[in-house]
């Protein structure tokens, strides 16, 4: 087997080194009931040419992304990647090296998470980020989490524009600590959350631009929860549109929960993707996840370590912030060396470019018989209310293919006064071709 | 536990050394590398993409005022940055990375490959379920390989990591017991768990229960047995557990566990030790999470990705968290949604489906391995670590006599009256060219040293690092405190003062104050 470097010459003399006849008295202490004699009815071991043709076989029966018009978004945006993102994280010391608890030989991977705190803070217009969470979802319910601890209180209000996975994620987490979640009506347009705020309110969750692509001030709402001494917790799904809109932090955010893949990640059927949280410096101590600070080593040479890890399982148990442990490191590079080669110009260039492919998909669908745009204002993915099912045209498109954007019903199946509804996103790698060829598809199936 | 601080003394490195000092801090091949935001040059970019044609602009107003304040750069900028930057960590790439419960072990690059081709890569959690049948069909593979290889019927695929898949196993155990109408307020964890064990029973709303370690390194089975009681809601065990020792009473511990009502969680962290020698279900187990980046070889990447899918006995299972892939009349069908079989799941966990890019990778490394590969790889690796433990254990003190499993746990009582701790040790291993063993863990131990060398090390590198500790050892009795107190000193940093990280946090690049006058 071409990953195991032990000789059967090897194995001999290190089992008459340990002073035992066979591999298996190393595992007597297993007991007999339980030890498998033979192999477990699977394949045998395989070579690399035939790894290689079996699980290309199998992705060769998918539709990739990049082979056909391609307009799904809802939460996972297909953005170009640059060749020198994939290249440099592929690195062995990047790629297989563990969490960085040993400092002096691990400066690089602490020097990037830095880098990465830094670029997060800057784009959600806070002043702190942690190193990355699983995902956007997971950094949501962690938010909740934290408000909590924050306030003392424990009930939570989500907006119904709330990504839905988000939402259900929130309550799996909330569900057996003793916290309620009160989540709005999911119709689009809709901005009821304020009427829910009260004296037990911890934390109002909304989303910018919202699940159905609108973008939102949350200024007004900042204030509301803050009266209530409540923490207003804003969702990010698409962080590039922070290359063009105005930044949580300044609505009054006191927590950013945010997806992060659009950045350096691909699409990868939903994972792995790279959580982003930030907040406060003054509530710093009740964050989760893993935080990485600036100091000097025993000559006084700037350096960086691991640090507040008293908040962490491995020092706090149950008394943790958080059970995070394993984070979304190497996807966190990905999206620093994006971001790095974007930079200030480059990140608004792109953004501009997601928005003005959008608003000429918009501009052409407009006037298309059957449907018409649900949004006010929006950044690279808007709502369409069709004159028929969503889910069919959908479907119907795509075996013509077209992959025309998220029927909202594949969230909410029994509502249905959302089954009309259609997310449609056009971003940087959206042509024209690929947008006449929608317009046609819908003019054809709505007609 | 670990770091420095200035109120230790420390020599320079040039009393230690000789002369060291040069013009830039670079010292040959270990270069000085400043932060992005140092390297600014306004305006530049790394990416060329074109200008939009004029458009109506629909952002409602809400544009965004003022810069970011993100650095421009150019891409050989860039590339020789991260390039700089990759070359100051160690990596299992470049040595062997005896991290006890870590599992570092080589990651196969056809993986990576496979994960990058573009029928896996670059498709939507979200298009059509019919554009998607390799998908299905792939995740649907690798359950396969887990159920067979745990025993278990039944794999929730979507936990993050570890830490999630204990999330995601305790609340389904929660779960099938509140269905029953059985409220419980108690997990058991032992004192010797990876410390996600207690904080995850937290998270799930438990008051959690420790449970001391016997003379042997394992569970207290007594002690075990007398806090069981019927507000018992599961015993959290890792098995092999953190000492490197099997739980040779695991049928008993199962028993007595479900004769209580109770579920029995495992943690395993440490599959590597037995996959495809043991199946889990075969030791009592109801439920047990497997890092597909420790047993199976996904990269650990700094820190992560991971991906910790969760092993359900049948009675768990119509609990465990969305989504699922069923087996239905016209083929595999993605179950999204709280309804049909679903309709008692516990909710979702996480956005989307699970990792799935690790999902590739680590089919590619089970099928690349095969049945008779696995069990090769926990023989070797069983035998690896009992190898060193053989060789070593006349030299640092062995915890616990006997032979261990895939890895092996020393204290620091060989460093007794010399004046080192166990992080002084581990430090100098670093001068050596080696990353240190786990130090500290787990916490039954007094300078607890936990050594992994896993199966995808020769005999020749085990010797090499054999001939080190042995090396290391004999200088700390010989009386020279000061070459263990300094280490290291061959690093691109020496010991890093962790204690004003921690006191003055400084989390975050910003300008200094006159640059940013000059900005303006």
């Amino acid at each position: 087997m071409r990953y195991l470097p032990l000789t059967e010459r090897d194995r001999g003399e290190m089992l008459a080194a340990i002073g035992v006849d066979s591999i298996d008295a190393l595992f007597a202490d297993v007991p007999q009931a339980a030890r498998l004699d033979g192999l477990l009815d699977l394949p045998r071991a395989t070579g690399e040419i035939e790894v290689e043709r079996q699980i290309s076989r199998m992705a060769a029966r998918n539709v990739a992304a990049g082979s056909a018009p391609f307009f799904v978004g809802a939460g996972a945006y297909r953005h170009h990647i640059p060749a020198a993102v994939d290249h440099l994280i592929q690195r062995g010391e990047f790629l297989t090296s563990y969490t960085p608890y040993q400092p002096e030989i691990s400066q690089g991977t602490l020097q990037y998470l830095f880098e990465f705190q830094t670029q997060v803070a800057l784009l959600t217009g806070m002043e702190v980020a942690n190193a990355s969470l699983y995902d956007g979802a997971t950094a949501c319910a962690e938010a909740v989490m934290m408000a909590s601890r924050v306030t003392g209180r424990r009930k939570a209000v989500l907006s119904g524009g709330l990504h839905p996975h988000y939402r259900e994620v929130c309550e799996t987490y909330a569900r057996f600590v003793g916290f309620e979640i009160t989540a709005d009506d999911p119709a689009p347009g809709r901005q009821g959350v304020a009427p829910l705020v009260d004296r037990d309110t911890s934390c109002v969750v909304v989303q910018n631009p919202d699940f159905y692509g609108e973008v939102r001030d949350y200024s007004g709402l900042a204030r509301i929860c803050h009266d209530a001494g409540a923490l207003l917790v804003v969702v990010v799904t698409e962080i590039l549109s922070l290359g063009a809109l105005r930044p949580p932090g300044e609505m009054g955010a006191d927590i950013v929960a945010a997806e992060g893949q659009s950045l350096g990640n691909a699409l990868n059927f939903g994972g792995p993707y790279v959580g982003l949280f930030a907040t406060r410096d003054k509530f710093v101590r009740q964050m989760p996840g893993r935080l990485v600070g600036q100091t000097v080593d025993a000559e006084g040479r700037r350096g960086w370590v691991l640090t507040l890890s008293t908040r962490e399982q491995h020092i706090r148990r149950e008394r943790a912030t958080s059970n995070v442990c394993t984070n979304s490191g190497l996807c966190a590079l990905a999206f620093t060396i994006h971001l790095g080669l974007l930079g200030e110009a480059g990140l608004t260039r792109l953004a501009r470019l997601n928005h003005a492919a959008a608003v000429d998909l918009a501009e052409r669908l407009e006037r298309v018989p059957g449907l018409h745009l649900v949004n006010r204002a929006f950044f690279n993915e808007f709502a369409l209310r069709l004159s028929r099912p969503a889910a069919e045209i959908v479907e119907t498109l795509a075996s013509r293919g077209v992959l025309a954007g998220v029927p909202v019903s594949r969230f909410y199946p029994g509502q249905e006064k959302l089954s009309g509804i259609l997310l449609v996103a056009a971003t940087e790698m959206t042509t024209a071709d690929d947008m006449d060829r929608l317009e046609q598809g819908l003019r054809e199936v709505l007609s | 536990m670990s770091g420095w601080s200035p109120a230790a003394s420390v020599r320079p490195v040039k009393d230690l050394l000789g002369p060291s000092e040069t013009i830039t801090g670079n010292r040959g091949l270990q270069l000085e590398e400043k932060l992005i935001f140092e390297q600014d040059s306004p305006g530049h970019c790394g990416v060329d993409l074109p200008e939009p044609a004029p458009f109506r602009c629909r952002l409602g107003g809400l544009e965004r005022q003022g810069a970011i304040g993100l650095p421009g750069l150019s891409e050989p900028q860039i590339v020789r940055h991260f390039t700089r930057l990759s070359q100051k960590n160690y990596a299992i790439d470049t040595g062997l990375y005896p991290l006890g419960s870590c599992t570092m072990k080589h990651n196969p690059r056809l993986n990576e490959k496979l994960a990058r081709l573009p029928g896996l890569a670059d498709i939507h959690p979200l298009q059509p379920v019919s554009t998607v049948p390799g998908a299905l069909e792939l995740i649907d593979t690798l359950a396969y390989w887990l159920k067979t290889l745990t025993g278990l019927p039944a794999i929730a695929l979507s936990p993050a990591a570890g830490a999630h898949g204990e999330l995601c196993g305790i609340m389904t155990i929660r779960s099938a017991l509140e269905a029953r109408g059985d409220r419980r307020s108690r997990v058991l964890v032992p004192e010797s768990a990876h410390g996600t064990n207690p904080a995850t029973a937290a998270a799930c709303g438990y008051a959690v229960d420790p449970i001391p370690a016997n003379g042997s390194g394992r569970v207290d089975r007594a002690a075990l047995e007398a806090k069981l009681g019927l507000d018992v809601a599961a015993l959290m065990l890792t098995n092999p557990n953190t000492c490197g020792l099997f739980e040779n009473e695991i049928h008993e511990i199962a028993a007595a566990v479900h004769a209580t009502g109770a579920f029995f969680y495992c943690d395993g962290a440490n599959f590597n030790a037995i996959v495809g020698r043991v199946r889990p279900a075969d030791l009592g187990i109801d439920c047990m999470h497997l890092n597909l980046h420790k047993t199976f070889s996904t990269p650990h990447g700094g820190g992560g990705p991971g991906s910790g899918p969760v092993a359900l006995s049948s009675n768990l299972a119509p609990y465990a968290p969305l989504p699922w892939i069923i087996h239905g009349p016209g083929g595999l069908e993605l179950i999204e949604q709280r309804e049909g079989p679903a309709e008692h799941v516990l909710g979702r966990l996480k956005g989307f489906h699970g990792q799935m890019g690790m999902f590739v990778r680590a089919l590619a490394y089970m099928m690349s391995h095969g049945a008779d590969g696995l069990r090769q790889v926990a023989e070797d690796a069983v035998l690896n670590a009992n190898y060193l433990r053989t060789r070593l254990e006349d030299d640092i003190s062995l915890s616990f006599p006997g032979a261990c499993m895939h890895e092996v746990l020393f204290d620091d009582r060989f460093l007794k009256d010399s004046g080192i701790t166990t992080l002084d040790f581990a430090k100098a291993l670093i001068d050596e060219g080696y990353h240190p063993m786990t130090m500290y863990f787990p916490l039954i131990v007094h300078g607890a040293m936990l050594i992994e060398p896993t199966e995808t090390e020769s005999k020749a590198s085990l010797d090499q690092f054999i001939g080190v500790v042995k090396g290391l050892a004999a200088k700390a009795q010989s009386g020279d405190p000061s070459r263990f107190s300094n280490a290291p000193v061959l690093t691109p940093r020496r010991r890093l003062d962790e204690t004003t990280a921690a006191r003055k946090p400084v989390l975050r690049w910003r300008p200094d104050p006159a640059q940013r006058e000059a900005a303006e």
